[in-house]
């Protein structure tokens, strides 16, 4: 009688995430027979006490669900309030948004290439084992950190949960003298970037894709930041205001953030993949020739490469926040008057690792009656699950400790934000 | 004599994360500091775990599920001095937003099968459950006063941290005041200095996010916001976000609303 053998390889506390999750393989004879990311992050339930407070206090609010990725909590409350209010915020206001929103690409591309990733890639268990032997380059790397802090700082107040973000623009425009000072610095920065898009293409991939579908941003004329229409490669076109028709959410008992799929067609993927394949073209000259050289084009489909895209957007980041920056101009007023209005608003931005969408109902005075935010992680849940099968499966003969490794690299190439999703994770391998 | 490196663990709780990334955004120290103390425990940014004693555990989060309730006891035991990390660690957090309400609404409003979810009806500091040494304020917690604590721990002296108020620090920058001449509603009168008073400095009132003061007057402030205007909804609300588990924050929203 042939002897069944099962064996299970996880992770209970998976290291270089943001949040606490966990991750389970069992493989059965040979074959995988269950994968898991398990999202133990205790629940915050920002939906439920958002309701009854006043509309304008949703951005401070949600920005404190996650203090890696703040602003775009931010980014799209304003954008779902400002579209219950019936107002557009433009102009000065809008490039203002998107330089922010470039300095927490920065900040959040940088963490995670540097001190989530490239640790992965090159055998060491944090940044700062790395600092031993590859010191010039961590130094690098947190002076390309910094450079998005301090743009968050000087547009935002401060790099965790910004203060001058209101719905209708910000309390206070800074003054063309104070962007000035980040010019220097941020040319820095664009060059340490194009070195990373050069450092990172050179890597060692394992060989592993699938045909995912994927779903970003769309804005004619732009790299989708703080706007555009929500698109993936297989035809979705939709506005914002139609996401509840095409996206389901669900409540596993395995994770504690809700499982996000297309209603038509099941998981799909968000982040720095998705964007740059749906949305390769709209990249700064600088940027597509650095994503040519590093050998990426739209067809990229290895989840293990991101690294190399969130390389490729650290160069547009910087180049467009330069751009922003040498066209700016002071508004004469930092806010767009609004008031508040009965109704239901959508918003939706590039969070660093994806789509974030938000939806409100507001009553005449303001007040939230109903609140849902769906963050990227909670999209890339079902995405990260079959990359893990498919990944094991691939690499059946490698001994234990190297796959529960491969398996929580193939978790950290989604950059998983599990405080964002669980309004996370934790790994087990079982082989039977 | 031993050179050993004092041992330095970073914990997480229910919390945004964004106290721990607070360390790692002290770019320009991270790997001096890195030379001077072993990183025993730092998940978020690193695989590699040492097992306690710790010198220093630095704390974020507060305590939302029966198995942290647990965990904390445990981190105690395993440190010779611990600080928590900001507001969720010290007051309870925004999510401390449920003390006010029912937690099994809470659960229904946001998951289809709450009965899977294990939570606690109360999100409480770090405080509540094992003793403190030293608590950091601030939502999130200020860099350089993080470093100034860890510093401070390590070289067995107490925190050099102002118990004073946001005003303070807001006169001492020479800024005009958003309350008296903009009729800006503004918690600095009564909120704990720490954050360089960046509200008022970008025409904005504080809303309170560094938690109270050591000894602040909320019937003052309450007064003074009622002359500008707000009602005690607003007043509520004003009191009862960021700090809500503070007890004056907390003492304040509860007579109003």
């Amino acid at each position: 009688m042939a002897e069944r053998r099962t064996k299970t390889i996880k992770t209970d506390y998976l290291a270089r995430v943001e949040g606490e999750g966990a991750m389970l393989v069992k493989i059965r004879d040979g074959h995988v027979e269950d994968v898991k990311l398990k999202i133990y992050e205790p629940p915050r339930f920002f939906e439920a006490f958002l309701r009854g407070r006043a509309f304008t206090e949703a951005p401070d609010i949600t920005a404190r669900i996650c203090g890696i990725c703040p602003v775009a909590y931010q980014m799209s409350a304003v954008q779902a309030m400002e579209q219950i209010c019936g107002v557009e915020v433009g102009g000065q206001l809008r490039a203002l948004r998107r330089l922010l929103y470039c300095g927490e690409w920065i900040e959040s591309h940088a963490l995670h290439v540097f001190m989530l990733h490239l640790p992965d890639f090159l055998g060491y268990e944090s940044a700062i084992h790395m600092a031993r032997e590859h010191g010039d380059l961590v130094q690098r790397a947190l002076e390309l950190k910094r450079t998005g802090n301090e743009v968050m700082t000087v547009v935002g107040g401060r790099e965790v949960h910004p203060v001058n973000v209101r719905v209708g623009g910000f309390y206070r425009a800074p003054r063309r003298r104070e962007l000035e000072t980040l010019v220097e610095r941020l040319k820095g920065a664009r060059e340490l970037a194009l070195e990373a898009v050069r450092f990172t293409s050179g890597l060692d991939f394992p060989d592993y894709g699938q045909d995912y579908e994927l779903v970003a941003l769309s804005e004619p004329g732009e790299y989708p930041i703080e706007r555009g229409r929500i698109v993936s490669n297989r035809g979705l076109d939709i506005a914002v205001s139609e996401y509840d028709r095409h996206f389901v959410e669900e409540h596993v008992p395995w994770s504690n953030a809700l499982h996000s799929r297309l209603s038509e067609r099941g998981s799909y993927l968000c982040g720095p993949l998705a964007r740059f394949a749906l949305n390769a073209e709209r990249l700064s000259p600088l940027a597509r020739e650095a994503a040519t050289e590093a050998g990426l084009d739209a067809s990229e489909r290895n989840p293990f490469r991101s690294i190399v895209v969130r390389s490729v957007e650290l160069v547009y980041a910087a180049d467009e926040a330069l751009r922003l920056i040498a066209a700016y101009e002071e508004p004469d007023a930092p806010a767009v008057e609004l008031e508040p209005r009965p109704g239901v608003g959508y918003g939706c931005t590039e969070a660093p690792r994806g789509i974030l969408y938000h939806r409100y109902e507001l009553d005449g005075e303001g007040t939230i009656l109903d609140a849902n935010i769906v963050p990227p992680t909670s999209q890339n849940q079902r995405a990260i699950e079959e990359d893990l099968r498919g990944v094991v499966e691939r690499s059946l003969d490698v001994p234990d400790d190297e796959l529960t490794l491969l398996c929580e690299q193939t978790i950290r190439n989604y950059d998983p934000c599990i405080s964002c999703a669980t309004h996370f994770l934790k790994l087990d391998v079982e082989r039977s | 004599m031993s050179a050993r490196k004092p041992k330095l663990a970073v914990w997480k709780f229910a919390s945004c994360d964004g106290c721990q990334l607070s360390l790692l955004d002290c770019e320009e120290e991270l790997l001096a500091l890195a030379g001077e103390v072993e990183i025993a425990y730092f998940v978020e940014a690193s695989s590699a775990t040492v097992r306690g004693p710790y010198d220093l555990s630095l704390v974020e989060g507060s305590i939302t599920t029966p198995h942290d309730a647990e965990r904390i006891r445990k981190v105690r035991r395993d440190s010779k001095h611990l600080v928590t990390i900001g507001a969720c660690a010290t007051s309870g957090g925004i999510q401390a937003l449920r003390n006010f309400a029912d937690v099994k609404d809470f659960l229904s409003i946001v998951y289809a099968s709450p009965e899977v979810v294990s939570t606690l009806d109360t999100s409480t500091p770090i405080s509540a459950h094992v003793q403190v040494d030293f608590e950091l304020q601030g939502c999130p917690v200020d860099k350089r006063q993080l470093l100034e604590v860890i510093s401070a721990f390590l070289n067995g002296r107490r925190p050099d941290i102002s118990s004073a108020s946001v005003c303070l620090e807001c006169k001492r920058l020479g800024m005009v005041c958003v309350m008296v001449a903009h009729g800006t509603p503004c918690l600095g009168p009564v909120t704990h200095a720490g954050c360089g008073a960046i509200c008022p400095s970008y025409n904005r009132g504080c809303y309170g996010c560094f938690g109270p003061m050591e000894t602040p007057n909320t019937v003052s402030m309450t007064r003074q916001l009622r002359v500008l205007g707000m009602g005690d909804r607003g007043i509520q609300r004003v009191f009862r976000t960021f700090q809500a588990g503070a007890e004056a924050f907390s003492a304040a929203s509860d007579s109003h609303g």
